[in-house]
Formats: structure tokens, sequence, C-alpha cells
């Protein structure tokens, strides 16, 4: 390890500089930026697709880029500290099937030979709250159990960096915020988290900073709070009319409306980014009656990383 | 000494097998329903009684009588026609014609038709009054070793070998790059050799198991005993193991689904099957084959394994066979590691 290697290692987890993976003909990263400190929490956020798998693998060291410079934890893939580094590493990967013909305390017993240092399996699993299911079969387990044992095998080797890839994909809500509660206990302990989400709440509850990812590049970097302020606006204002024809003409007078800061229409919808919903409201009501376009449908809400998405992108994370 | 990896991964190994029933019947119950089942079907007993014909006619009665004598003779007096529609679907080895010259009716490549023949010619003339003018003394035994099952027993722990070799380390490989569980173990500071070296243990162990069940059944149901040592064999049932379950790993090492790879595995062992000896002697194959077919594994397993089951032959004596089950292992154990695809 070089002298600035050992220097990087004070602050930064993770660093790479521009990272590009093909497959063939597709470009699934094409040109990746990212620096990530020690303690944080960051979140690749974007669409199926993205590229975010492709990125996370090439920084856990399991898929190798075609081009860019990638270190973790001031070691770099392939120098010879491979095994080193994965003592450091905890991983969770998103497509991973655990034996099913084994119990959850011999799954994790299994994980835990591989490494030097580890935690005992039933602190592990005290973490996860699976204590009560250590003698069941892996197979026997519900999706949000599974998830949790999955981040278990990942946590049972004190790692400084967790990887966690679309860790609460298909959970129901309990099961989610029970892994967020994991996640954050983690974090209390002074580790740093890499994860990535489709799910913009997740994100934002749980992530110091965010990246979002499309196309293989990120297309916004920055806490989910300055991201969200980016839009100018804190509030969206959804509306529907219903004769869905209507609103096209209007857009020039919907942005003129007091308070709106931007205008998008979308299947016969307007989407309207606004500082003032009180003000707002009542100028649109007011402008939809003199037109004679009838309301189908008026909602609000808090401005969220989906909306800053769909601002960037003009698609939505989810059917992206 | 438990949390070393190398034993974590085989007792992962072992649980992941015994906890699969269907698993446990295809290693250990079906060898032995195959082996009773035969062993029943081809047991030995006496010679029976050649079914032969007699033609109704002029003089029936007479020929009749005359091969009334031997005791390996069921003799029956048939209609013409009647005779030769039992004759046609072997029913009757043999269709006796009455009259002068007698005639002898019968299919030259049926072997028990070949046995009637010499039976009728010889009490036909010894009834007619010929004396022999040698004198010739009968002495009957059964040895143990030249009986079916004595023969089948080493086939069927050579094929169990076979089968339990490459299904073990192919299936288990096939379905964790499957389910991404190779590459999550590649995530972790786990040494690939103790993956690999984690099944050869395994097997190992259930090794023990198979051969002692196979063994164990075949002397208690059928007394096939063995005639060389029991350290012998043992040696070269963890030889054979160890062989296919290289053989398992090299068909395993590519193979991206279960479908494929079962599918890579019947293409590998359903020539052997047919092949190498295990139900009938491969030396019903012509000549032009025999290198072939003796340098498979399974052929020379089988051979090594008859070798100190029915000739007791000794380890030093097998070193043909030997070698060519060792070259396979090693070569497809090598093989196999290299181009192993692990994500």
């Amino acid at each position: 390890m070089s002298a600035a290697e050992v220097r990087g290692t004070d602050a930064v987890a993770i660093r790479c500089r521009g990272l590009v993976k093909r497959y063939g003909d597709v470009t699934a990263v094409a040109g990746l930026d990212l620096t990530i400190a020690r303690g944080e929490c960051f979140g690749l956020l974007g669409p199926n697709g993205a590229g975010k798998t492709t990125t996370v693998e090439i920084l856990e060291g399991l898929t190798a880029a075609d081009a860019g410079d990638v270190e973790v934890l001031g070691a770099r893939w392939g120098r010879g500290t491979d095994r080193a580094l994965r003592e450091r590493l905890g991983i969770q990967l998103q497509e991973t099937q655990l034996a099913d013909k084994l119990t959850v305390a011999e799954t994790v017993q299994l994980f835990r030979s591989f490494y030097r240092d580890s935690h005992s399996v039933d602190e592990v699993l005290d973490t996860v709250q699976l204590q009560e299911k250590r003698g069941a079969w892996v197979g026997k387990l519900s999706g949000g159990q599974k998830q949790r044992l999955a981040v278990a095998c990942a946590l049972v080797s004190r790692p400084d960096l967790l990887f966690l890839d679309e860790p609460t994909t298909g959970l129901d809500p309990q099961s989610r915020r029970q892994l967020w509660d994991v996640i954050v206990r983690f974090r209390t302990g002074g580790g740093t988290v890499l994860l990535t989400t489709h799910y913009m709440e997740e994100a934002e509850r749980l992530c110091d900073r965010v990246a979002i990812v499309d196309h293989g590049r990120v297309i916004a970097l920055g806490s989910p709070r300055e991201l969200v302020a980016s839009l100018g606006a804190a509030h969206v204002v959804e509306v529907a009319t219903a004769d869905a024809t209507a609103l096209a003409p209007l857009e020039g007078a919907l942005a003129a409306l007091p308070g709106v800061r931007g205008v998008r229409l979308a299947a016969g919808r307007a989407s309207l980014t606004v500082a003032e919903v009180h003000r707002a409201v009542p100028a649109l009501l007011a402008l939809l009656a003199e037109r004679g376009a009838e309301l189908s449908d008026l909602a609000t809400h808090h401005a969220t990383l989906e909306d800053v998405f769909v601002a960037l992108t003009g698609r939505h994370l989810r059917d992206a | 000494m438990r949390d070393h990896p190398l034993i974590q991964l085989t007792l992962s190994q072992l649980r992941g097998f015994y906890r699969e029933p269907e698993a446990v019947f295809w290693v250990f119950g079906f060898p032995i329903l195959l082996a009773f089942a035969l062993g029943i079907a081809f047991r030995s007993r006496g010679a029976e009684a050649l079914q032969v014909g007699v033609v109704a006619g002029a003089g029936d009665s007479a020929v009749v009588a005359m091969l009334g004598g031997s005791r390996h003779l069921a003799v029956q007096r048939l209609a013409p026609d009647e005779g030769q529609r039992r004759l046609a679907s072997g029913r009757v080895a043999l269709l006796v014609v009455p009259g002068d010259p007698v005639t002898l009716r019968y299919d030259s490549t049926r072997t028990e038709s070949r046995l009637a023949v010499l039976e009728v010619a010889d009490a036909l003339q010894r009834a007619a009054g010929r004396r022999d003018p040698v004198a010739v003394q009968e002495q009957r035994v059964t040895e143990r070793g030249s009986r079916y099952i004595d023969f089948l027993i080493p086939g069927l722990l050579g094929m169990n070998l076979m089968g339990s070799g490459m299904w073990g380390v192919g299936f288990a490989v096939v379905s964790a790059r499957t389910k991404k569980l190779l590459k999550r173990f590649l995530a972790t500071p786990m040494r690939r050799s103790h993956y690999l070296f984690s099944f050869m243990l395994s097997r190992l162990l259930f090794l023990v198991i198979e051969v002692a069940t196979l063994v164990g059944f075949g002397w208690l149901v059928f007394d096939v005993g063995v005639r060389g040592s029991i350290a012998t064999l043992v040696l070269l049932s963890v030889l054979g193991s160890l062989a296919f379950s290289g053989i398992g790993l090299l068909v395993a090492s590519r193979a991206k689904t279960v479908e494929a790879v079962s599918g890579l595995m019947n293409l590998v062992m359903l020539p052997m099957w047919v092949l190498s000896g295990t139900f009938f002697s491969y030396a019903r194959f012509p000549d032009a084959i025999q290198p072939v077919v003796r340098a498979l594994p399974l052929t020379a397993l089988n051979d090594a394994l008859r070798g100190v089951m029915v000739d007791g032959a000794a380890l030093g004596a097998l070193a043909g066979p030997v070698a060519i089950v060792a070259g396979w292992g090693i070569a497809s154990f090598v093989v196999g590691l290299k181009v192993f695809r692990w994500g």
C-alpha cells in the first residue's frame, strides 16, 4: 500500500473514477464517479437497469470494470490484498438465494467460518431479530426474514463497510422498517453503508447522500434535502381533468399561476412544482373553472426524490 | 476446529444432501431395490426341463415313450399345426416328427433348442439300445462367485459410485451457481480450494455408508462375499468416488442451469451404463470397440471391483484399471478447476 493510499483510508471509504462496464452492445456503466466518506450511508438511487448493481459488484471486486479506477477502504482489487480487504467488507447481493435446507443458525455459522474476526451467531441473530427462527430452515422463512438473514450473513464479519443491493425490494412495509432499523444500528456503530434502492422513501430515510443514477451515469448527487431543494419548490400538486385533452393548451397559464415553479404534462395529467400550496391551489381551481375544465383529481404532496428523478429524466423511477 | 471453513462447508454439503429425501433414495435406496429385483429375477435355479413337442401321427406313442425316460425333457403330444405354432412362439424348444428318419425341427439360433436336440437325440439313441463306449460320471457343484448376483453387486457398486460422485458434486455446484451462492461465497474471504475440497470430504463420508449398505445387502440377502481384502475394496471405492467427483466437477464447471447439467450428466453416464459391464459382460461388444469400452472409467472401476470381490485379486494385480480410473479423475479435476465458472 502506498503512502497516498494509506492517507486515503482516513476519510474515504470508496472512491471510483470513470467506471465503465459494457456487456456486448449494452453499456451498463458509462463513466461513473463516486466518493463515499467513512461513516456515511450513501444511496445509489435509480430505476431497474440503471447500472446500480453492476457498479456495486465492481466496487465489491466481483465484476471487472472495462475502464476506471476503484479504491475500497484504501485498497485496490487484484493487488494481492483481496482476501484481507474481504475480511473488512459485508456484502449482500441482490439475487443470492441461500441454501433452503440449512437452518438460519447453520447458515450464519457457515458464513462466520470464513472470517478471522466475526460476531457470534447469537449476536448477529439478535441484531437482525431472527433469534426465534434460528432452528428454522431457510426455505421456510418469509421474504423479509430471508432478507434479514442475508444481511446477517453480511454483518457477521464485523464489517467496516456494508454493501446492500436493493435489500428491501419486494418486502412489505413492516419488514422494510425492520431492515431499516438494522441498518441504522449498524451506522450507529460507525459503519459505512453503500445501499442501492429504487425506493425514494428508503433513500430519504436512511441516506446521508444520494447519487441518482440513470443509464450508467450519476445525474444528480447530494443529500436528499439538497436534491429536493434543487426543484426550487417543496410541494407537488397533481391535477387531472375529466377531459384528458383539456390541460395541454393550459401549460403556459399553469406555469404563470402564483407560486408555481414548474409544470410537467403527461398522460392527461399535470404535475406542478409549487412553493406555496395555499396560493397556487385556489388560483389553479379558478383557472380551471374559468376555462370550463372539469376537475377529476387533485392531490398534493411534499416533493420527494421521485419528483427529482421525474424532473431530471421525465420518467418515473418504477416504470422507467 | 468446528469453525474451520472446510468443516463448515463440508457440514453444509452433508446437510444439503441428507435433508433431501429424493437424493437419499436415489443414492441408497435405488441400488438396493435394483440389486434385489435383479437378484430375484436372475437367481440360480436348477435347470428347468426343456419343453418338447411330439407331432401326433403314426408312431407318436413310441417316441413319447422313448423320450419319457429323460428327466431333462417335458414331452407333450401336439396336433401338427398347434406344434408349429408353439415352436414359432418359443413355447416348445423343439418339435419331434415321428417317422423314419425321425425329424427334429428347431431354431438353431436358440440356445435351449440346441440343448433340446442333444437331449432328444441322446434319449432316442439310448432307448433304442445304444451303449456308450466311454464311462462318464457327473459331479454337480454350485460355486459362489459364479452366479449372476455375484457379477451384479460389484457392477452396481461401481455404477452407484459413478452416479453419486457425479450428481453429488455436479448438482450441488450448479444449483449454488444458479442461486448466486457461488458468487456470494466469492464475496467472502473463503478459499476456493476449501469449497471444492469440501465436496471431496462429504463424498468420502457418504461413500462409507454407500459401500457398506450395498455390500452388506449383497452379503446378507444373496450371500455375495468379498473374496479379496476389505481394505482393497475400500481403497478402490475411495478412488472411484473421487475420480467420478472430478468428472462431475468438470461436467458442472461451466453449466449455468440445472437442466443443462442434467443433460450433460446423462450424456456422460448413459454410454457407461450400457457399455461398462454393469449388468452384463462388456465382452459381448464387438472387438473393434473393445479398446474404447475398456478405456471408460466405469469399465475400469467395475473390473477392479469385480477383481477384488469375485476373484480376490490383490491391489497390485489391478494396477491397469486403477491407473485408468485415477487418470480420468486427475485429468477431469485439473481441467474442471481451470475452466470453472464462479460467477
